[in-house]
């Protein structure tokens, strides 16, 4: 069996501050393996952007890694050095984030953003970047591309950006793509559409994705397998149908369990009481206790550890064989 | 009992809060609200602090004028930074010169504040030809230097009142000429923050409940259009200080019977070459201080207040 | 049959985007107008609720300011039981009209003044409008609307800052609750929240109706959302109405191709397996409409007549429509919709 292409070990990030230290992300891992897409979900505060902005390398001080692996295609890459981590974006690992207002440069050509990468990381004449610039546009889709390499990004709208953002991202061929919330700012009809669009060019190109959201039906529509965070923490990852359709944790059965989904009337939604906990409230135990119907005492007393459950994970002390016992 | 608890609360949050933390851990900031503090409560006790009253005419002595320091030869301990050409002890002078600077330099602010804030919430709520009217007014006189508005100001005034009210007048004239001199600065901050706001949600609620328009925006939008206008306030303290001072040693400010410190500084200027230099030397090193310290307040006000630094 | 509560007749609302006057001077630049909202009619009954739904741009955020007179129509008429309130100019000839029609706003940040503590923002209407009953306090009132929305009298004395999202829009209900209105229009007023908390206010919100007899217009993008809050539905683009029908019609027997496409882009959480096929194109801009039928670029069923006529709104069966391809009956029968078909089909 081939080796995962990015392995995350017990990552932490934290967060100092002048009440004490935050934790954002506290003991995650996961891994992807070469070509499949990996949906993080979890709703705001969750930790999954951070996750996302650790991996590439895009914390934004104070805020940092305190602890943990991250290994990229066998190698290190946590600890390198600012040089080398920024060698490693665009050529290693691609971006895709939220606002394809602030994800272009307005100032520059589209042409010119997409030469620019494909130069720093490949070597190539100019003339070959322009070629391989025009054939990337129209693989995404878009229209006219040889008059609208021309354009500024304000010429474009919203969903035709950011598929010029999916190109700038796939432009140096990454093995990896951390795509933040790509779809949330768009129109619900241009969603499927470039979630579509990134589905089918990642499958060509075997570029694998971690795919950050808290759109779950995204995650359903996309992703292969899906992991849930909750406070920093990961509470159950898993292929995406079982995930889904036979949630394991407490808390991704009560987020299924709320969506509104057509064809399923009900007269008042199922909801979960309470909210997630502030970063510097989170209490003892499992993080999701106080919010869970069937926490116990073990749940309040001791924090879960990730136990593997057939092929998936799940951290919750109602699946351990033992947990009658404290 | 519920007036002391909130005071208790009060307190307690404005010592947790960020920027008192951002203060304390500042030395030249609290170096330099300490001497703004000095100025101020020697400013307000001045008749109890002050060894003399320099503006008591019956009380000078001729025969002590032009008395030195205390630590050179002829000094008296009397009068510790020695005397100018009426007999008016420096140090009294300047204890009650920096009162009224400070006083002048407080009302001016006050007025170009309110002045400039108003003119900037009404530009800011109206558009169209109004806000362009106020804006271009604004601009035009912001291209001339301020102390060039306040003479001009001045000037025109003096001109219009009779000349035996004049010296009366003085101090209100001078603060008019500065206050005047200082309201675009807060009139484009706060029509630009007004701007912002008007398009707030919670300002369309407020108009969902049927309160007048100039409710909504004093209640509503001003106070949170001030904070910006607080650092240019403290900033702008600075400079009406000054200006006033400038206005008085130019003999078009305050007059010399009751004299600031710009108006003691003019006094001693005509000594200075012929040895008397503590006339001039002492009320200038006052004044330059307490500019300095109320500039560094300003400065980490501004930081302090600026939320993309925190 | 009784009076609907609201009756909107051909709303009409331009805003000027026209170049500064001196750039029209000296360019030769014409005037341009932004047709947000372009002759939407529709009634909403008492008790009911009524639902907007479209992207980015078809006007369901304009119509929903014009209904609480944010804006005034620059055509058409807006009857609240009967009273026309669209010509009304004078802001004392609305407060009748606006203690009993309130707005919960989008964004949970923006709708509460940071300043003001949180008593004093629910309180703000019940000073206002002059409404404290004999013998009560403000903060007996405050206190009450504070347990109705899910929160703590307590949290009365806090600033908005230390709340979440879901409970800033709990807030924001209990002011809108506070000059006891008969209708409330809801500008997506969970778009903003995540989605356990969505649940918990459109619960909130169900509750409220149920207790209070309020009548709601929710404008929404999310159908899944419209779903289980709407009775009847509007489906806006390009500031015109495309369809206006039960909820249970729509969306089971959706007739405009664009409210089917809508239906289609709504994800399959099922896990049926089923690709979505989605539609290319994406909104123009309301500046500069298609001419004819608005959608007819995105359509797969246009012919000459949507590219150059406009249709108008025809009842047809239990529903409105404004589409020629159905007035023509040429548009395939059934719908395509995984989740609700499936569903349906397992379901016997």
């Amino acid at each position: 069996m081939a080796a995962p292409l990015l392995q995350v070990r017990d990552l932490h990030v934290e967060f100092p501050t002048r009440r004490g230290t935050l934790v954002a992300v506290d003991g995650v891992s996961l891994h992807i393996d070469p070509g499949e897409i990996l949906g993080v979900v979890g709703e705001s505060g969750a930790g999954k952007s951070m996750t996302g902005a650790a991996i590439i390398g895009l914390l934004e001080a104070p805020g940092r890694i305190a602890g943990g692996e991250i290994i990229l295609d066998g190698r290190r890459i946590d600890d390198l050095p600012y040089e080398e981590k920024r060698r490693l974006r665009g050529k290693m690992i691609g971006a895709i984030f939220q606002d394809p207002l602030t994800s272009l440069n307005p100032l520059y050509t589209v042409e010119r953003q997409l030469v620019e990468t494909i130069r720093t990381h490949l070597d190539v004449t100019p003339a070959e970047a322009r070629e391989r610039a025009l054939s990337l546009l129209k693989e995404v889709g878009i229209p006219a591309a040889e008059e609208r390499i021309g354009h500024y990004p304000h010429q474009f709208s919203g969903g035709m950006r950011q598929r010029v953002v999916i190109a700038l991202a796939l432009c140096a061929n990454p093995r990896l793509i951390i795509a933040d919330e790509p779809t949330t700012a768009l129109d619900v009809s241009i969603q499927a559409q470039i979630m579509a669009l990134l589905k089918r060019l990642c499958r060509e190109h075997r570029t694998a994705v971690m795919l950050v959201t808290h759109d779950m039906g995204v995650i359903a529509e996309t992703a292969d397998r899906v992991a849930v965070m909750y406070a920093g923490r990961l509470v159950e990852v898993g292929p995406v149908r079982d995930v889904v359709k036979r949630p394991l944790h407490p808390y991704t059965a009560g987020l299924m369990n709320s969506i509104p989904v057509l064809g399923r009337k009900v007269e008042y939604l199922s909801q979960i009481d309470g909210a997630m906990p502030r970063l510097h409230q989170i209490p003892e135990g499992c993080a999701y206790h106080p919010r869970c119907p069937q926490a116990m005492d073990l749940c309040r007393a001791r924090r879960p550890e990730m136990m593997v459950k057939g092929p998936s994970s799940v951290a919750c002390w109602l699946h351990q064989e033992e947990a009658a016992v404290v | 009992m519920a007036v002391l608890s909130r005071v208790a609360e009060r307190w307690h949050l404005i010592v947790d809060s960020d920027v008192f933390y951002s203060f304390r851990r500042s030395p030249v900031t609290v170096g330099a609200a300490i001497i703004t503090a000095v100025y101020f409560i020697a400013a307000l006790a001045a008749p109890l602090v002050a060894p003399h009253d320099p503006y008591d005419l019956a009380s000078l002595k001729l025969l002590d004028a032009f008395t030195p320091p205390v630590w050179l030869p002829d000094g008296t301990p009397n009068y510790l930074l020695g005397t100018d050409d009426q007999g008016r002890g420096i140090l009294s002078a300047i204890i009650y010169g920096s009162r009224l600077s400070l006083w002048v330099g407080f009302v001016s602010v006050l007025f170009s504040g309110v002045l400039g804030v108003g003119l900037g919430l009404i530009a800011g709520y109206a558009g169209g030809t109004i806000d362009a009217i106020i804006m271009r007014v604004a601009e035009v006189q912001l291209t001339f230097p301020a102390i060039l508005i306040a003479l001009l100001i001045d000037g025109v005034l003096r001109g219009i009142l009779p000349v035996y009210m004049l010296e009366e007048l003085a101090m209100y004239v001078v603060i008019v000429s500065i206050g005047v001199s200082g309201w675009p600065q807060y009139a484009r901050t706060v029509r630009a923050s007004t701007i912002v706001e008007n398009s707030k949600e919670y300002v369309q609620a407020a108009h969902l409940t049927g309160i007048r328009p100039s409710m909504i925006m004093l209640r509503h939008v001003l106070p949170n259009v001030m904070g910006p206008v607080l650092v240019i306030a403290t900033i702008h303290l600075a400079i009406a200080i000054i200006n006033e001072a400038t206005l008085s040693f130019l003999g078009v400010g305050i007059p010399v019977t009751e004299p600031s410190l710009g108006t003691l500084i003019r006094i001693g200027n005509d000594f200075l070459f012929s040895g008397e230099w503590w006339i001039t030397v002492f009320p200038g090193a006052a004044l330059a201080l307490l500019v300095l310290a109320v500039n560094l307040l300003g400065d980490w006000m501004r930081d302090a207040f600026n939320p993309k630094l925190r | 049959m009784s009076e609907p509560l609201l009756r909107a007749n051909r709303l009409a609302h331009y805003f000027d985007v026209s170049p500064p006057w001196l750039n029209r001077v000296l360019e030769g630049k014409p005037r341009i107008s932004l047709k947000a909202v372009d002759d939407v009619s529709f009634t909403i009954d008492k008790g009911r609720t009524f639902a907007l739904v479209g992207e980015s741009g078809c006007g369901k955020s304009t119509v929903a300011r014009l209904v609480v007179r944010l804006y005034r129509p620059t055509r058409g008429t807006i009857e609240f039981e009967g009273r026309d309130i669209a010509s009304l100019k004078a802001r004392r000839d609305l407060l009748p009209y606006r203690r009993r029609v309130q707005m919960i706003f989008q964004d949970p940040y923006a709708s509460l003044n940071p300043r003001w503590r949180v008593a004093d923002i629910i309180a703000e209407p019940i000073r206002a409008f002059g409404l404290l009953g004999a013998g009560r306090t403000v903060a007996d009132t405050v206190a009450e609307l504070l347990t109705q929305v899910g929160l703590s009298p307590d949290d009365g004395a806090r600033y908005p800052h230390e709340f979440s999202g879901g409970q800033r829009q709990r807030i924001s209900i209990a002011r809108a609750l506070a000059s006891k209105p008969d209708f409330l229009v809801c500008d997506e007023p969970t778009s903003a929240l995540d989605v356990s908390v969505q649940a918990q206010i459109l619960n909130l919100m169900k509750d409220l109706q149920r207790a209070l007899g309020l009548t709601y217009l929710f404008i929404s993008h999310d159908l899944a959302v419209v779903h289980h809050m709407a009775d009847q539905v509007g489906v806006m683009y390009l500031g015109r109405l495309c369809e206006v029908a039960s909820a249970e019609a729509i969306f089971t027997r959706a007739r405009h191709p664009y409210t089917r496409l809508l239906l289609d882009t709504l994800p399959d959480l099922t896990m049926s397996g089923k690709e979505r096929v989605p539609v290319a194109g994406e909104v123009p801009s309301p500046i500069n409409p298609p001419p004819g039928c608005g959608f007819h670029p995105r359509c797969p069923f246009a012919n000459a007549r949507c590219r150059g006529e406009r249709p108008e709104l025809m009842q047809v069966d239990d529903a409105t429509v404004a589409c020629h391809g159905v007035e023509e009956g040429r548009l395939p029968q059934g719908i395509s919709f995984p989740a609700l078909a499936d569903v349906q089909g397992a379901a016997g």
